[in-house]
């Protein structure tokens, strides 16, 4: 029963979001209000069908219901509750509801909380987002319906990979969601200014936010990914350009460019036409990371979905969604009227340098991912894009934003003063220098290149502090004055600060861990010892163990740094029973924000097992910072401004109270 | 695909998913000279695991990955350069396990067309700049009757420009 329910309830959300995306959108054309109003009721009740569908499916999780396909495939009644929950969305159906899922709550959220809109703008976005819920619920009822029955129902389910039975699955993909269809609403916003022909700095006010929020869940969902890879894969790496990661990092290069221009846009009325294109772009390109992940196009360590018809389904969305705003883009775009000039050096200037970048560094990641499909299809040729092609584009390209990075903020709008700012960051550049000087001192022949990136880490963080320490005029008013102005900065300041420190950080631990990681690859026996990275490892004893649905054997380690005991360490060989299948599990301990990170492999032939040991310095602050980064984003959605809102109507017309950070 | 072909490739999938994940790089493998082992070591990386997803050897715990790392340390121990062995692998397995893609023939699109959007993007930005400065928007000059009206309301507000006036 509760499967029919929920299936019942896609079919009539389905219903819901074809009366949503028509009819305010074609009230919004006739200039009917009444038909306008319908929107929200529609939207919040689309969201309602699509909660009540999500809830029916976890629910038959919960009870290992296996006459419905999709829990036989995917569960097991021996798994623990939590995976049994997160086994809900572990698998291709289950997690295209979740991305509709996600799509209705946000929604339903603008739909709530929207009352502030002008009534054309919001029945276009309601309408738009309601089209983006149509052809994805059509996708799973026609192509992936998790609710279909299996007669007779089998005793028991085949369980889920074990690689994903793991906390990971129960934050990164929702986080990830998040983030991709976060930028749905955004998306929304932009075509329907394009179908208005219509964009005001009142727009702005809305977007910012969405986009914000969009790109803090998505950079705190790539990190957690990242995490999850490092310690569940079992070979110490926390980044490989899989296409599945590149699929993440595109929205996430276009969504960070979008924020940038969208603060041009809300304060300067300029670049209106281009912070339409990039919230186009951010949802375009979550759509192919959709598509990519979802279609089995490209084949990798995600990929569990391979049937052909979806593929030609989501191609069809992509083309549809893509190509149609694109079109639409080219077709309106000239309607919109330009604001704001500026000259070349000021914070548009960089802020518009910021965005090509990025928009290069995505263009790079599309490029890489998508090029040996092109070339086969092409020629037959098969050839492969790996790192070492990421590293040497996307670094090229990132090292220039990470320099000018401390410059952006600390220029003025309209007309900036470069050897002004320059002479305000010669103390951070200072500082990073003499950083650089101590590290190339203290790791002489280690790795040459290791100074200068610890250098130019250094010099982003004191860089983003420096513009605080700017604003609260340190060195030119009184230590109460100076107290009293970081009060009374906006928490927006505060955001960029944070998030511009994140990325220095970031870089610092990709450094650091790149640069002067050791590892140790060994055969062990009981008993036996070896030093890595400044600890000496033991291996005590082999332990095998039972779980409820699996078989391990862990190896426990001791650990000793300087002769000082530092306890224990274990890493295991798991076999999962339902699959008989192996996982390592490995053994990770943080000291302060470095790493001991030990995997063990199999039982060798002259007995012992193989073990990999690896000292990571600072590895956690590669994780650390994007978080840093995300609540820089938090921080700035906090803000005032953005709390209250976009202006009333009325209140447009008076001149709008230039905010501290136009100083 | 060719169904043989396709058989090949199932069959070795299949026995790369069975093989139980031995640990990447197995201690056995590893070289007594601590040099000649970076240099195989920073040569895996370069080199994928074809039966893989998107894997170097250096990662892949598939039997193959290891034939190859074998193959790349005996190469190392017979003298070879590092391009020598990279030279080898391809005219054995084909371009597809470079894992950096080689800078010749198309390939070189692949490489300039991130820095090709990025000049694409500047010049873009730069003729729009040219267009805006020579279009009928460009800020005008004041005229003298605005100029005099500016005068005034600067006299009216004692001489000092009203702030707002500033900012704008």
């Amino acid at each position: 029963m509760i499967p029919e329910i929920g299936h019942y309830a896609l079919v009539l959300a389905l219903a819901l979001a074809i009366l949503q995306t028509v009819l305010p959108i074609w009230g919004a054309r006739a200039g009917d209000e009444a038909l306008m109003r319908v929107g929200p009721p529609l939207a919040i009740a689309f969201a309602g069908f699509v909660i009540l569908s999500f809830a029916a499916l976890v629910a038959v999780y919960v009870q290992s219901d296996f006459s419905v396909v999709n829990v036989v495939e995917n569960s097991h009644s021996m798994k623990p509750l939590l995976y049994k929950i997160t086994g809900t969305w572990g698998n291709h159906e289950g997690s295209m509801l979740l991305w509709v899922l996600v799509l209705a709550l946000f929604g339903g959220t603008v739909a709530l909380f929207g009352s502030n809109l002008p009534s054309r703008l919001k029945a276009n976005v309601i309408g738009v987002q309601g089209s983006i819920g149509v052809a994805f619920l059509l996708f799973i009822l026609l192509t992936s319906n998790p609710f279909l029955r299996m007669v007779p129902a089998p005793a028991e389910g085949r369980d889920l990979n074990p690689i994903l039975q793991d906390i990971g699955l129960a934050i990164h993909p929702p986080l990830l969601y998040l983030g991709y269809v976060g930028f749905s609403v955004t998306f929304a916003f932009a075509i329907a200014a394009l179908i208005d022909g219509r964009i005001d700095a009142a727009w702005a006010r809305w977007v910012r936010p969405w986009a914000l929020a969009a790109w803090a869940f998505l950079t705190v969902g790539i990190a957690m990914g990242s995490y999850w890879a490092y310690y569940e894969l079992g070979w110490g790496g926390w980044w490989f350009w899989d296409p599945v990661e590149n699929a993440s990092l595109m929205p996430w290069f276009a969504g960070t460019a979008l924020i940038h221009s969208a603060v041009v846009m809300e304060k300067r009325d300029a670049l209106k036409v281009w912070t339409i294109l990039l919230a186009i772009l951010a949802f375009s390109l979550s759509l192919l990371g959709t598509f990519l992940v979802r279609s089995g196009v490209l084949t990798s360590v995600h990929a569990f979905a391979t049937d052909p018809t979806r593929g030609v389904f989501i191609l069809a969305i992509l083309v549809a969604f893509i190509g149609g705003s694109l079109a639409l883009f080219a077709w309106r775009a000239p309607l919109l009227r330009q604001g704001g000039i500026f000259a070349p050096v000021s914070r548009e200037g960089a802020l518009v340098l910021n965005n090509l970048l990025l928009t290069a560094s995505a263009a790079a990641v599309l490029v890489g991912t998508l090029y040996p499909l092109a070339l086969e299809a092409f020629n037959g040729e098969k050839i492969t894009v790996g790192p070492p092609y990421f590293n040497v584009t996307v670094g090229a390209l990132m090292l220039p934003v990470a320099f000018a990075m401390p410059f952006g903020p600390l220029l003025a709008w309209k007309r900036g003063d470069l050897v002004g700012v320059g002479q305000r960051l010669m103390a951070a550049f200072a500082l990073a220098l003499v950083a650089a000087g101590v590290v190339a001192v203290a790791t002489e022949g280690g790795p040459v290149l290791a100074p200068f990136g610890i250098g130019l880490a250094a010099f982003v963080i004191l860089g983003a502090v420096t513009d605080l320490a700017e604003r609260a005029g340190l060195g030119r008013v009184s230590p109460g004055t100076m107290l009293a102005r970081l009060r009374g900065l906006p928490r927006a300041a505060y955001g960029t600060m944070l998030a511009h420190a994140g990325i220095g950080i970031c870089l610092l631990g990709i450094v650091a861990e790149t640069s002067w990681s050791s590892e140790r690859i060994i055969g062990a026996k009981p008993g036996d010892a070896f030093p890595v990275g400044g600890f000496e490892l033991r291996l005590e004893r082999l332990e095998p163990r039972t779980g409820p649905n699996y078989r391990d054997v862990a190896a426990v380690f001791s650990v000793r740094r300087g002769g000082v005991e530092e306890g224990t360490v274990e890493s295991s060989k798991r076999i999962f029973t339902a699959r008989n299948m192996p996982t390592t599990e490995a053994g990770i301990r943080t000291f302060g924000f470095s790493q001991l990170y030990v995997s063990v492999g199999d039982e060798l032939p002259g007995g012992g097992i193989g073990v990999r040991a690896y000292y990571k310095p600072l590895v956690t602050l590669i994780w650390l910072g994007a978080v840093v980064m995300a609540l820089g984003g938090a921080l700035s959605l906090s803000d005032r401004r953005l709390r209250v809102g976009a202006p009333k109507p009325a209140r447009r017309k008076q001149p709008a109270a230039l905010p501290a950070a136009a100083e | 695909m060719r169904a043989p072909a396709a058989r090949l490739l199932a069959g070795l999938l299949l026995a790369a998913a069975l093989a139980a994940p031995a640990h990447a790089v197995q201690p056995d493998e590893v070289l007594a000279d601590p040099k000649m082992e970076a240099r195989a070591r920073d040569l895996s990386r370069e080199l994928r695991c074809m039966v893989c997803q998107n894997q170097s050897i250096d990662d892949s715990d598939a039997p193959l990955a290891r034939d190859l790392r074998i193959i790349v340390r005996e190469r190392l121990k017979a003298g070879d350069s590092d391009q020598q062995v990279l030279d080898f692998l391809v005219a054995r397995y084909g371009e597809f396990v470079l894992m950096r893609p080689t800078w010749h023939g198309a390939n070189v699109l692949l490489w300039l067309a991130p820095f090709g959007v990025l000049l694409a993007g500047i010049a873009g930005v730069l003729l729009y700049a040219r267009r805006r400065g020579a279009g009928p928007d460009r800020q005008a000059p004041l005229t003298p009757d605005e100029e005099r009206r500016l005068g005034r309301l600067i006299d009216e507000a004692g001489g000092k420009a009203p702030a707002d006036l500033t900012k704008l």
